[in-house]
């Protein structure tokens, strides 16, 4: 069984979420996150899925949602190079002055920007893969958790440089860069 | 021009000449511009039958078939209809009628997700919400509809599109950005096929429904390479049944050389077949020696169920010429003479003991057609005796309920090929279950007096149903009897105004059959048949099919054996 990172580009047409929908449920296919949003090209809307299977199963993921009409493109990001995001909105409870800096510091250190303060909660935003997004989950669990939503996973392909850095990204989280040991961490997925 | 003008306009420019419906509130202004139209119009008395007819006209003529509903229950009727179609790759266009836009949403009278509740049985669906777009969706939904593997595809319009004033031109251009349906093969894959094919000492070739256009090329490849043919339920007459190389029908009720030479063979060349779960048995007992080379318009069949060594995404009428091309001659001369002697040690036969069985009726029938005309079946024991012992000659003309097993298909399904095939008379193989799930339409059938003939097969039960429970379910018969309860049939034919028959012995059988078939007009037959008869060889469900019940299929002295011994774990 293995994750795979599928892009779809889409007809904005109206209920095309619904033939994706219904496709994966009467399939049976086991979707774990799936985002939707406008792309470059007007009328056009990419798709992310994260796809769980052996592979005929996502071979046949792939086949089925290319015999929809309003899927123009089917893209498998997980046999090549790609970059790929979440964005996660999260509460966490502050319960004194002292807990306050030290989980600021830790926010720091994922680059979590704080997007909303209160006196007993701050809601940070954080952005990067799904192993960052667990590992930031754990870090906060201890000073409680009142809620939080992700986006599930964007993903675009890398373009082929001719230069040796060719598929390095600039700007890489050093978190996601220096600490694979994250993704082992991703035992508190937020569900 | 309004929207319900340019409909029928529409329907015209596609050629479309006949529709199989019934109007409704919701679809009313679109009867209204059928009234001026040369469109001829065959009015039904249940939706799903509409659907069933339309189905049937595009199997008996190629062109797709088109069925009108009104909104709500109307459309919701169609569904059974839809899902037939889309599992047998049937190019339906449907026309339903909605609400007024306005009130979509509100839980208005006779208001459902029409568009919701088919998409999942359809190719594609539309709903038309602004008249602007309706020359271009009624275009969009016949090409999809019938380019590429064919299937339904449902257009539904609201009341106030039907109504609504349409300025423009009626010649639209298709927009349709994420559709390929026309394909060529690759050269490097019809080689790759080629090299397999020539390889093999052991083949055979299963052609299935998507091979009922490509008759001349499947003969012709036959022919060619010699190779042996299987032809599964709904490639039926697309490969000539009498042929030397014909080796009959696979799967849970397949022949018993179809069945053996797939577990024993070295190369399987399906073509346009999908491996469907009746067809293969348990997929780890299947052709476990086979190389598998499969051709297919639909790329989501390639390896969907069977791993496909060498796939080969394509037309079957574009492909195997360009196989022949490659091949010479199969030298398999030792692999022709195991699989006569399999034909000839498992013929088909079955005991006349009784006053009548199914299978001497299906037998008379073909006799007395020579297998050359037009036969639809609905669902169950009969469907299989008749694609066994009365499969036709002619590609388009055995025209079944494959995928979805849709009881209640075979009698409008008659209809809709007697309106395709004028002048051709359709014999529909029915049981007493199946009949009566569309027997509504013996009076559209009186109306348009069609060549029909109904031959019930009538045993007073659901036999297939009866059949598993005694042998799978301990012989506990749960609610399979309708003897005691089915009304005579010839009499409920006569009140519709069909000469109808009973018939219970073998003399009065081939009298009235030929009486049947020369009236050239309706006529119901129903047989009273041995009620206890099975189906045999079966392969029961989750078995493999090298693991078959042969019942009295099988050798004589194999014949007293108890059935259920052969099924080894």
């Amino acid at each position: 069984m293995n994750r795979h990172v599928i892009g779809v580009t889409v007809r904005d047409r109206p209920g095309v979420l619904l033939r994706i929908a219904s496709l994966i449920a009467r399939r049976g296919f086991n979707i774990e996150s799936l985002s939707v949003a406008q792309s470059e090209t007007p009328g056009q809307s990419r798709t992310t899925f994260v796809v769980v299977g052996d592979d005929p199963t996502i071979e046949q993921v792939q086949k089925q949602l290319k015999k929809l009409l309003d899927v123009i493109e089917v893209i498998d990001h997980s046999v090549a190079k790609y970059v790929d995001r979440e964005l996660m909105l999260i509460k966490v409870r502050v319960d004194n002055p002292e807990e306050r800096v030290e989980i600021r510091q830790v926010a720091q250190d994922f680059r979590a920007r704080i997007v909303d303060v209160a006196r007993s909660a701050l809601i940070f935003e954080v952005t990067g893969d799904e192993g960052k997004l667990d590992a930031f989950i754990e870090q906060m669990r201890p000073f409680g958790i009142v809620e939080l939503i992700r986006t599930g996973r964007v993903a675009l392909g890398r373009t082929q440089l001719d230069t040796p850095e060719a598929g390095v990204t600039a700007g890489d989280d050093p978190i996601n860069a220096t600490n694979p040991s994250t993704h082992s961490a991703a035992t508190g997925r937020a569900n | 021009m309004t929207g319900s003008e340019v409909v029928m306009k529409m329907l015209e420019r596609h050629g479309v000449e006949v529709v199989f419906g019934h109007p409704g509130g919701a679809i009313m202004p679109i009867y209204d511009a059928l009234y001026d139209s040369p469109v001829r119009h065959v009015l039904v008395r249940h939706e799903q039958a509409g659907a069933h007819m339309a189905d049937a006209y595009y199997r008996a003529s190629g062109k797709t078939g088109v069925c009108f509903a009104t909104s709500g229950p109307g459309a919701t009727n169609l569904v059974t209809g839809l899902a037939t179609a889309m599992m047998d790759s049937s190019a339906v266009v449907a026309i339903t009628g909605n609400v007024a836009s306005g009130l979509i949403g509100t839980d208005a009278f006779q208001e459902a997700d029409v568009y919701g509740i088919t998409t999942p049985v359809t190719k594609h669906n539309f709903l038309v919400k602004d008249v602007r777009e309706l020359p271009r969706v009624l275009a969009e939904a016949f090409y999809i509809a019938s380019t590429g593997r064919p299937g339904p595809v449902l257009v539904d319009i609201t009341k106030d599109v039907q109504q609504a004033v349409f300025e423009g031109s009626l010649d639209v251009k298709i927009d349709l950005p994420g559709y390929q349906p026309d394909v060529i093969a690759d050269e490097a894959d019809v080689a790759a096929a080629a090299e397999a094919v020539s390889a093999a000492r052991q083949p055979v070739m299963i052609i299935g429904g998507g091979a009922q256009s490509s008759t001349d090329e499947v003969v012709a490849f036959a022919e060619h390479t010699g190779i042996p043919v299987i032809t599964t339920l709904m490639g039926i007459g697309a490969f000539p049944p009498g042929h030397p190389q014909a080796l009959g029908m696979p799967g849970m009720h397949g022949t018993v050389t179809a069945n053996k030479s797939i577990s024993h063979c070295d190369l399987i060349l399906a073509a346009g077949m999908r491996f469907d779960d009746r067809v293969t048995g348990k997929l780890s007992r299947f052709a476990p020696n086979a190389t598998i080379v499969h051709i297919d318009i639909d790329p989501a069949e390639i390896s969907k169920l069977v791993k496909a060594h060498v796939p080969v995404h394509g037309d079957v009428r574009d492909v195997l010429p360009r196989l022949a091309a490659k091949l010479e001659r199969l030298d398999i001369q030792p692999w022709r003479e195991t699989l006569a002697d399999w034909k000839d040690l498992f013929p088909e036969k079955y005991k006349n003991d009784k006053p009548l069985v199914s299978q001497e009726v299906l037998g008379m029938l073909r006799e007395a057609t020579k297998g050359a005309g037009i036969v639809t079946t609905e669902v169950g024991q009969h469907q299989m005796f008749a694609a066994r012992l009365f499969p036709t000659t002619r590609p388009r003309s055995f025209i079944t309920s494959g995928g979805l097993g849709t009881m209640g298909f075979g009698f409008p399904a008659a209809i809709g090929a007697a309106m395709a095939r004028p002048g051709e008379t359709v014999v529909c193989v029915a049981g007493d279950g199946s009949l009566q799930m569309n027997i509504q339409e013996l009076a559209t059938l009186y109306k348009h007096q069609l060549p029909v003939v109904i031959c019930i097969l009538n045993n007073g039960v659901l036999g297939m149903v009866r059949q598993w429970q005694e042998m799978f379910h301990a012989q506990r018969y749960s609610e399979i009897y309708l003897a005691d309860s089915n009304p005579d049939f010839a009499k409920l034919a006569e009140a519709y105004g069909i000469e109808g028959h009973n018939v219970f012995d073998r003399a009065d059988a081939v009298k009235r059959i030929d009486e049947a078939l020369a009236a050239k007009k309706p006529v119901l037959l129903n047989f009273f048949v041995y009620e206890a008869e099975k189906v045999f060889p079966m392969v029961p469900a989750g078995a493999g099919i090298d693991q078959v019940i042969l019942g009295d299929q099988g050798p004589d002295e194999a014949a007293e054996a108890e059935p259920r011994e052969a099924v080894k774990a």
